[in-house]
């Protein structure tokens, strides 16, 4: 298992994880499931198109990220939110359907762009996901405390002088670079749930938010490589195995959410306003 | 006056949704001075507050903080919004929250340093707030989350705190607390405060002076100056009367005058 | 007359059967869709057609109709979504988001077992994409009994329906069953979401069932007004996309045409992205708010 190809696999699946554990942590705290999910989409577009035209679909995957988020930011401002993003979100895969119509390899394309093919990876997409997951996590380091501050009080950041469009605007660039660099590998369809499972659970078990954001990260890698291992033995697809765990330790952690709760309502003497 | 205003509004204009809502809104606010913004439901006072943050397109007039038009001043300014939709899944506790007021600007991930830790403690002190400090802020009732936000807008050391209708929907004795709580932490760290208000009654121990706000215009100064028949009559375009009744001052519209906005009713309770 | 509509259109026997299916469903999906818009269901609207999409692999894999597999996964999935309590505002996208994401896990798996066990290609092509041109003239009763039942179900809830939409607290203090009318819902849009996978495929059902929707609350003021203009949008874009896919086959000197469910999912998006623009404003003079 931890030998010749699979090795490359675990290398880029640990990469993966912490990107989506980070990016993800700022997806939840902002209610951006819906978004996140629909970039991807477009994403598989993108590579879908590159392909067409013997592109390398890396750059397919990150000119159409990057238009989707731009594109849904946009609209969105225009209109209603979830409805522009649910259609942003299938012309993008109606796209990709036109695209890979008109190629000779149908079938296995869509599964691999919509599902993953982490156990295909080769050595040399290394570095280029290395570096877009580094590029992720220094604009996320960098937008820290402005991104906290945006996401839990727009108005009072506003007052200080912040621009909670602009870092919107900017978060969802950085949810595009994820994308880029992990819809290769685990599917355009499920990066989304590594990117919403280990960060809403995390968040039942901490109140602090640093802590939040390192046990999202040390949960989506469990997830990950628990997946890999299953994959692996198995040869079911490594998807199914993320979303899975995922959505187990999302429920244990609203079951934790819940407990702790219960508890504190009856424990505590009532506050005094 | 050697030292500008710490808030200077001249002439303000501000129409949307095809309205004028403020045609000429004038008055300053002086270092330290502890101001309501008098009105009743609708006549602007968000508008006006959501304008000195740069929040809202103003069509003319002029507005300076600390002497400075409005894009540079933004460290100078507090504000404390009536209430943050937060819900207790959201992991931040109280402490954090009102830390993130020193540097939420920052860029990086730098660690606090030990001075900063004692702001923040002190912060939280001043608005009584150690007993839930490592509370989720989602999970604080109403009047917690208040507090939080002041401590918030105050760690920062603003030269003026803005607060939107702190004191609406509250019970009595909490008005009073919250009040004396303002009181107390505005002339602890001498800041000037201009808050928002549609009942003035329970400010007016605390209160240096008066912004009343109505018709799109205002009119400002102490209590004794503004809370007359004559200006208010000037301001709302008929005559009203002031009566004052155990302490207590009610401005009070002609029957058939039925369609200005009074903030105060006149009806006379006794507590 | 031909540059217009390719030779064989109209006595093309499956274009009959696409056109009569793909009206049946965009009729429903409009409908449906005017609420779920409303509601700001979408992501949960979203989140039934990849459950459908489970559903259609899965019964791909045990061979039996994706008919079958795409409503009962999306009945199974809208009861799921009830119980974790997609209704209630507070983390139900999150919520949405796990059930999608197994959903979506579970259809990985059926369509990489039914690919190892059969040497049958096109299942994933098939049940994302649609296939309406190789619908079977049989499926047209089942077809419009969904309907049937399916509209029936939004005609009884009607007045709960949209006051629960409009305001839940106002709605429960009238004594309405705010769960009942929630869960009838859902059910309802999960036949919705089955129908039109059928016909464009489960991944882009979300098409119709949004897309006309939203198009027509941006320019009609009254509510029966958008059902009106949703259902004539999503017709016309249907009908319209089975023509160009159909001509298309003979645009390409490969013969392999476009998909279907691409046209009518860019004539749905075109049409939102038009109904946005300032000049179509001026001509309707759309009201912001939306009267009942």
């Amino acid at each position: 298992m931890f030998s010749g190809f699979m090795v490359n696999a675990w290398l880029i699946g640990t990469i993966v994880a912490v990107v989506a554990g980070i990016v993800g942590f700022f997806v939840v705290l902002r209610g951006a499931a819906f978004p996140a999910h629909a970039i991807p989409n477009g994403a598989f577009a993108g590579a879908a198109g590159a392909n067409l035209i013997g592109l390398n679909p890396l750059i397919g995957l990150g000119v159409f990220s990057l238009g989707a988020a731009l594109g849904i930011g946009r609209l969105a401002r225009h209109g209603r939110a979830d409805a522009v993003t649910a259609l942003a979100l299938v012309m993008m895969l109606a796209l990709g359907a036109a695209f890979l119509s008109q190629s000779t390899e149908y079938e296995p394309e869509i599964f691999s762009l919509l599902f993953g093919e982490i156990l295909g990876v080769s050595r040399g997409q290394l570095v280029p996901v290395a570096v877009l997951a580094l590029v992720c996590v220094v604009a996320i380091g960098v937008l820290y405390r402005r991104l906290l501050l945006t996401s839990i009080a727009p108005e009072v950041a506003a007052a200080v002088g912040l621009n909670p469009a602009r870092i919107e605007t900017m978060f969802l660039v950085v949810i595009a670079c994820a994308t880029t660099m992990t819809v290769p590998v685990v599917g355009a369809l499920l990066i989304f749930t590594l990117m919403i499972g280990p960060p809403a659970a995390a968040r039942s078990f901490t109140d602090r938010t640093a802590l939040a954001l390192w046990s999202s990260v040390a949960i989506a890698l469990v997830t990950v490589w628990v997946a890999l291992a299953c994959s692996y033995q198995t040869n079911w697809p490594v998807g199914f195995f993320v979303s899975v765990v995922s959505a187990a330790f999302f429920v244990a952690g609203r079951v934790y959410a819940w407990w702790r709760h219960s508890r504190a309502t009856t424990d505590r003497a009532p506050l005094v306003a | 006056m050697s030292t500008p205003p710490v808030l200077d509004v001249e002439h303000l204009r501000v129409a949307f949704a095809g309205r004028t809502v403020l045609e000429d809104v004038s008055f300053r606010v002086q270092r330290g001075e502890f101001t309501g913004l008098i009105g009743s439901n609708g006549v602007g006072k968000t508008t006006l507050l959501r304008a000195v943050l740069g929040l809202q397109r103003i069509e003319s007039g002029t507005i300076l903080v600390d002497g400075a038009p409005l894009s540079q001043h933004h460290r100078s300014l507090g504000y404390v919004p009536q209430k943050i939709a937060l819900d207790p899944d959201v992991p931040i506790r109280a402490r954090d929250f009102v830390a993130l007021g020193l540097d939420a600007h920052r860029y990086g991930f730098a660690r606090r340093t030990k001075e900063q830790h004692e702001l923040v403690e002190r912060a939280l002190a001043d608005v009584d707030a150690e007993r839930f400090a490592n509370t989720r802020v989602g999970s604080l009732s109403g009047g917690e989350q208040q507090r939080i936000l002041i401590a918030h807008a105050l760690i920062s050391q603003p030269s003026l705190l803005l607060l939107d209708e702190p004191l609406a929907n509250l019970d009595p004795r909490s008005v009073q607390e919250v009040v004396s709580l303002l009181h107390r932490v505005a002339s602890d760290h001498q800041v000037a405060v201009l808050l928002s208000a549609h009942e003035m009654n329970a400010l007016l121990p605390v209160m240096d002076r008066i912004v009343y706000l109505t018709n799109g215009r205002a009119a400002s100064g102490t209590t004794d100056e503004v809370v007359r028949s004559d200006v208010l009559s000037a301001l709302y375009g008929h005559h009203v009367d002031v009566l004052t009744l155990h302490g207590r001052v009610f401005v009070v519209a002609e029957p058939g005058e039925g369609d200005q906005d009074i903030p105060e009713h006149p009806t006379l309770t006794v507590n | 007359m031909s540059w217009i509509v390719e030779p064989g259109f109209f006595s093309n026997g499956p274009v009959h059967v696409a056109l009569i299916v793909g009206a049946v469903s965009a009729v429903v999906s409009a409908v449906v869709g005017v609420v779920v818009v409303v509601r700001g269901q979408a992501f949960a609207g979203h989140a039934l057609t990849d459950v459908a999409t489970t559903g259609g692999s899965a019964s791909f894999y045990y061979g039996v109709a994706p008919v079958i597999g795409f409503l009962a996964a999306g009945v199974l999935g809208a009861g799921a979504m009830d119980l974790i309590g997609v209704q209630r505002l507070r983390g139900r996208d999150l919520a949405t988001g796990i059930v999608l994401s197994v959903a979506t896990g579970l259809a990985a798996l059926f369509l990489y077992l039914d690919a190892t066990r059969s040497a049958t290609t096109g299942a994933t092509q098939q049940i994302l994409f649609g296939s309406i041109f190789t619908l079977d003239s049989s499926t047209i009763p089942l077809v419009a009994a969904m309907s049937a039942v399916t509209l029936g179900v939004i005609a009884v809830i009607y007045r709960p329906l949209l006051m629960s939409s409009l305001s839940a607290e106002l709605a429960a203090a009238r004594g309405i069953a705010l769960r009942a009318v929630g869960l009838a819902f859902m059910l309802a849009l999960a036949i919705a979401v089955g129908l039109s996978s059928i016909a464009i495929g489960s991944i882009l059902s979300t098409a119709l069932l949004i897309g006309p929707a939203a198009t027509a609350l941006r320019v009609t003021r009254r509510l029966r007004g958008a059902f009106v203009v949703a259902v004539a949008l999503g017709v016309g874009a249907t009908w319209l996309g089975v023509l160009l896919a159909y001509n298309s086959y003979y645009w390409f000197p490969s013969s392999q045409g476009l998909p279907v469910s691409f046209f009518i999912v860019a004539l749905v998006f075109l049409a939102y992205l038009v109904s946005g623009s300032s000049t179509l404003r001026r001509l309707l003079r759309p009201r912001r708010e939306v009267t009942v």
